[in-house]
């Protein structure tokens, strides 16, 4: 029986609302996607949204005095709201739309990071870090000085948080970037607690919630943090859409990253001037049938509920942990206390490449390789990589069953 | 239980298995005349490539080491034994062929010359099914390529 996820949530209804599931596969297997932490299936309704919008209601926004163009302006400003109720932003025009969680968080190092930090000032990451949380403030460390620290995981796969406090101890770290769940591990960080302790340093904190966001309600006034990022297509949206989210008065002190149309509010040849945020952040013509896609996709999960979701995603890592801890020669990366539907595991039989040949010839879809987390594989001495599970809110128990009879037999398989 | 799997015998034979576990000429080789390194980042599987040339152009020893998955490991380990002792030509010839084989499954223009070699090389052909293996199988002759061109590094993307 599953007592933590209320009635309503019915798997087997929801996996209706996405047509791909139904899908039959190469030699008639039915599709077992467990790749959703790499980009996630996307619901009919979403589907719909973006084609009606092209089909009824598509022009460029902000432009055209004419009905549709009021009407492509009216929809992706109403995806805007939607975006904001639906990380409790204080303000609308504190969601950025840009193209992804990567280049939300690349905007933040170049506007924040280059236009507003000093040289002298830190930024603190963690190992259990996305390469997008890496490389744009190692370029900024290249570009500008800006020295780059980073906090240990603990063998568990948390954050050491004593390490976390001692490197902010000096007061010199301006901006901490962290992840809100790890895409490899699972493992969901204390971001009330990273917050409070970066704040009673002087650091902003930057949150990289791209599995977060789609795993739990986010309520970025209740976190207390100062930017958040995530993306569409993780949260059954389209692919082509993110969200940066941060506090207004940042926002405004930064300056923008791209110049052109839609981002000024008047232009000379001598000089121009900017446009008010978010137009600053949006310059030319923006993803508009992605962020109908993204609206739509919001509408989805919050009609669910999302603590719904997070419900059956609870009861599906609790069924993973008991199952996958079986099977024999497999050992699980991370042990968080608080975790998300993600797992990342080794086989002692076998490369993570030939298991996903092995596991696709089941019809199951996973990641194997470093999951763009290459220093963390290296902390934990995985440098062949991982085969990584995980979940979405179609996902069943039997597809972690089949998963598990599949990597017993793969391992008699390679032994 | 009926294997799951069964099928991919085909591509896992067991001269694969059998090499992919307990590659041949797994080693340094401390007096190569030539070396390359070659990385295929999407995966992480990394061979460091020797040769040891004659003065007339012949490979009179090879040996690799590294890491990588079944498919990358065997075909090393099966492509330093074919390769030994033939000239660069062949060697190069060979490894034309080879990747023709990985990408299509056959060799419609292979010659009667080197059809042992080719021979032995024919358990990895059935890659050519799984389009984001072929790389793997293919990494170690571009490797080998590149040390005999005198490129220290290759990338398999």
């Amino acid at each position: 029986m599953d007592t933590l996820a209320p009635a309503t949530f019915d798997v087997m209804r929801i996996r209706q609302d996405f047509p791909i599931l139904s899908q039959p596969q190469a030699r008639g297997r039915p599709l077992v996607f467990l790749d959703s932490g790499a980009s996630a299936q996307k619901p009919r309704a979403v589907i719909d949204a973006m084609v009606r919008c092209m089909e009824t209601a598509y022009a460029n926004v902000h432009r055209g005095a004419y009905r549709l163009s009021e009407l492509a302006t009216n929809s992706y400003e109403a995806a805007r709201e939607a975006t904001a109720r639906f990380i409790n932003a204080g303000d609308t025009r504190e969601i950025v739309f840009t193209r992804n969680s990567t280049e939300a968080m690349n905007l933040v190092a170049h506007s924040w990071g280059r236009g507003v930090m000093k040289p002298g000032q830190a930024v603190l990451i963690s190992e259990l870090e996305h390469h997008a949380n890496i490389v744009p403030w190692q370029m900024l460390r290249d570009d500008k000085g800006n020295e780059l620290r980073v906090c240990r995981v603990t063998d568990s796969g948390e954050l050491d948080m004593e390490d976390l406090e001692a490197k902010l101890a000096d007061g010199k770290v301006g901006l901490v970037a962290i992840a809100h769940m790890s895409n490899v591990l699972g493992t969901v960080t204390p971001v009330e607690r990273i917050v409070a302790l970066a704040h009673a340093h002087g650091a902003k904190v930057l949150l990289d919630g791209s599995q977060a966001a789609v795993h739990r309600r986010v309520d970025v006034q209740a976190i207390g943090c100062d930017f958040y990022c995530f993306t569409g297509h993780k949260l059954y949206g389209p692919t082509g859409i993110g969200v940066l989210w941060a506090r207004l008065e940042l926002l405004d002190r930064m300056p923008p990253m791209l110049g052109g149309g839609d981002m000024i509010s008047y232009v000379t040849f001598e000089k121009s001037e900017w446009a008010p945020v978010p137009a600053k952040f949006e310059a030319g013509t923006p993803a508009i049938i992605e962020a109908v896609g993204l609206h739509a996709a919001i509408d989805y999960v919050t009609a669910i509920g999302m603590s719904a979701i997070e419900a059956h995603e609870r009861s599906l890592v609790d069924h993973a942990t008991s199952r996958l801890t079986q099977v024999p020669g497999l050992t699980l990366l991370g042990a968080s206390q608080d975790r998300g539907g993600v797992f990342s595991f080794a086989l002692d039989a076998a490369h993570p490449h030939d298991l996903a040949t092995l596991l696709d010839r089941a019809g199951i879809a996973v990641r194997a390789g470093r999951h763009c987390a290459e220093p963390l594989h290296a902390r934990f001495g995985l440098e062949n990589g991982t085969t990584r599970a995980s979940f979405g809110l179609y996902t069943t128990k039997e597809e972690i069953d089949l998963l598990a009879r599949a990597l017993t037999e793969a391992r008699e398989f390679f032994k | 239980m009926s294997g799951l799997f069964d099928d991919l015998r085909d591509l896992y034979q067991e001269v694969i298995l059998d090499h992919g576990r307990k590659p041949r000429n797994f080693r340094r080789l401390e007096d190569a005349t030539a070396t390359a390194r070659g990385d295929n980042p999407m995966c992480g599987d990394r061979i460091e490539l020797f040769v040891k040339l004659t003065a007339d152009g012949h490979i009179e020893d090879t040996a690799f080491q590294g890491r990588g998955c079944a498919i990358s490991t065997a075909s090393a380990s099966l492509m330093t034994e074919t390769v030994k002792g033939k000239t660069t030509a062949q060697a190069k010839e060979l490894g034309a062929r080879f990747r023709e084989l990985a990408m299509t499954g056959t060799c419609p223009d292979c010659g009667a010359d080197l059809a042992d070699e080719m021979e032995r090389l024919a358990p990895l052909s059935g890659v050519h099914e799984f389009p984001s293996r072929v790389k793997c199988a293919t990494l170690a002759w571009h490797t080998l390529n590149a040390a005999l061109d005198g490129t220290k590094e290759v990338s398999s993307e």
